[in-house]
């Protein structure tokens, strides 16, 4: 399977402080890869260094060999990279169906057809799959602010689906959600990468969820890379036990 | 009530108005048809602001001087023989132009830093309006601004000068409302709510930025353009910060963000002081007052309270939904 993408020493620092301290990675074509690691560990920092939110201050990232480091997150999401954060990012004031349409609208024509063009830049449909998709399609016409936090951070990961992405991206799609709605997240999170074949890297604290949604794990801790393999091994890796997942 | 029956009240609330607006006036006293055509004038600058505030979230203080800039454009162009709609088509492309350079301090700092920014440009568009005599008349401006002939056609009478903005007005609003309904207005929300959000989701958050700067700012020249020959005298303190300020209260007053906001808030700002009037030396007092206890009250301005109330409806109405689905789910369960 070929890489999609590959990340080389990644170093950003804040001050004196290496928040990620020469990471290096890659994600190969349909897999999920978790991403693991105490508070602080330099998660999320590791996102918004490779997604153009931040920008590093040493290494490579490469999207299907190609080098994007430092590239705007609208240019990325274009190339087909997609994202959710930790903190749910939705629009609350426009509909669920408008959430996703706007999710998906810059990829359809040109700056000028859109203004000219149609009100939904034909995606209406698109949208309406998507939220029957993810088990939503009796809130399509509510306002986001409306939902409950659960149907919310459903509509948070859908948005991120909506532009048929290659790559996604998720910060803690699990966090706040209850049980239900997670086996819902999980199962729709199963069903997108099988069906659609696309390749997902997830941050997460759940280890129930990491355990039976990754077909590989990292772990960071202190900025580095502490480990990398298959979810059973890292739970009797002593190292990862002693940083992370405890006895 | 339904999607139709709010659409149907939409509809009669519009038709109402435009019957008001195009039979009022024929009985209405030179005075009246003036303040009503300077309404329709600023109404079409407060539909600019509405845009850059409203819709996009980007703040601007200096919508004021691109008034000015239109006026004196049009004044400068039609005082040297130049037709008034070549003197529009200038002025829009002057505005779209400056407003588009603007727009670049956005793209680094927001909110009250970017305030400072617009007003500061506000003051020197002042002090060029003030000082450089050779192309503005200094202090004592341009006066003897014609008003234009359209397809041969005089509109020196106010009430046909009146109709000529109104139009202009018409096809301002027309144009606007297909663009925050466009995908283009959705990216604009999007940019106002959430920038990050909207940038991870392929959003160009530094184009639109531009664009509603350079868009807002050309409605404004265009509402100078046409100030210029409603009041036939341009000069500098017509343009100072007040007026921005005065935009920006139409565009609060009237609901940011609300495509009928700017249509109320430039009525409650230029009409409701004249009906105060009766109240003589106390009436700008009484204004500030009805200002003030309104925006406590709603802070999303007037068309806020007619929003919320229908938010409301529509809230209850699908919890009620819910409520019952629920139910009858639980009465089929064994």
């Amino acid at each position: 399977m070929t890489a999609v993408l590959e990340v080389a020493n990644l170093r950003k620092r804040f001050g004196g402080v290496a928040a990620v301290d020469g990471v290096s990675f890659e994600v190969r074509e349909g897999e999920i890869l978790g991403i693991i690691g105490p508070n602080g560990s330099g998660k999320s920092t590791l996102f918004n260094c490779i997604l153009g939110q931040l920008p590093p201050s040493e290494g490579e990232v490469r999207l299907d060999g190609r080098v994007t480091t430092r590239m705007r997150p609208c240019d990325l999401n274009r190339l087909g990279v997609s994202r959710t954060f930790q903190l749910l990012q939705i629009f609350p004031k426009l509909s669920v169906r408008d959430n996703l349409i706007l999710a998906a609208q810059e990829h359809q024509g040109t700056m000028l057809s859109r203004l000219f063009g149609r009100r939904d830049a034909g995606l209406t449909e698109a949208a309406d799959q998507m939220v029957a998709f993810f088990k939503l399609d009796h809130l399509a016409d509510e306002l986001a602010g409306g939902l409950s936090y659960g149907q919310q951070k459903l509509l948070d990961a859908a948005m991120a689906f909506m532009s048929g992405p290659r790559l996604v991206l998720l910060d803690e799609p699990a966090g706040g959600v209850n049980l239900t709605m997670l086996a819902n997240l999980k199962d729709r999170l199963k069903a997108f990468n099988k069906e659609r074949g696309a390749t997902f890297v997830v941050i997460e604290h759940n280890m129930e969820f990491v355990m039976s949604l990754c077909s590989r794990v990292l772990v960071l801790a202190e900025g580095k890379v502490l480990a990398e393999g298959l979810p059973a091994e890292l739970r009797a890796n002593p190292a990862v036990i002693e940083a992370y997942l405890g006895r | 009530m339904t999607a139709k029956g709010r659409n149907f009240l939409g509809l009669l609330g519009l038709a109402v108005a435009v019957a008001f607006l195009i039979f009022a006036p024929l009985s209405f006293h030179r005075y009246g048809i003036y303040i009503l055509s300077q309404w329709a004038v600023m109404t079409i600058a407060a539909i600019g602001l509405n845009l850059t505030l409203g819709y996009a979230g980007q703040v601007s203080l200096a919508q004021g001087a691109f008034v000015g800039i239109g006026a004196y454009s049009a004044a400068i162009l039609t005082t040297h023989g130049w037709p008034l709609i070549a003197a529009i088509v200038l002025a829009l492309a002057l505005c779209f132009a400056i407003g588009w350079l603007l727009g670049y301090p956005a793209l680094r700092v927001q909110h009250h830093y970017l305030a400072f920014v617009t007003l500061a440009f506000s003051t020197l568009a002042f002090l060029v309006f003030r000082n450089e005599l050779w192309l503005t008349g200094g202090t004592e401006g341009i006066d003897s601004v014609p008003r234009p002939s359209i397809f041969g056609l005089s509109t020196t009478s106010h009430l046909r000068y009146y109709y000529f903005c109104l139009f202009v007005l018409a096809l301002v609003a027309l144009a606007v409302l297909g663009l925050v309904r466009s995908p283009w207005g959705r990216a604009f929300v999007a940019l106002r709510e959430n920038p990050i959000r909207a940038m991870s989701l392929g959003v160009d958050t530094r184009r639109y930025v531009l664009m509603a700067f350079a868009i807002g700012s050309a409605l404004g020249g265009l509402s100078g353009a046409l100030y210029a020959p409603l009041v036939g005298l341009v000069e500098p303190p017509a343009f100072a910060l007040t007026l921005s300020f005065n935009l920006l209260m139409m565009v609060i007053v009237g609901g940011s963000g609300y495509f009928v906001g700017p249509f109320v808030g430039a009525m409650t700002a230029v009409l409701l002081p004249e009906w105060l009037r009766f109240l003589e030396s106390y009436y700008l007092i009484l204004y500030a007052l009805l200002v003030m206890a309104l925006l406590i009250y709603s802070p999303t301005g007037l068309v806020g309270i007619i929003d919320r109330f229908l938010v409301h409806r529509r809230t209850k109405a699908a919890s009620a939904a819910r409520a019952a689905l629920g139910a009858s789910i639980e009465a089929k369960a064994p």
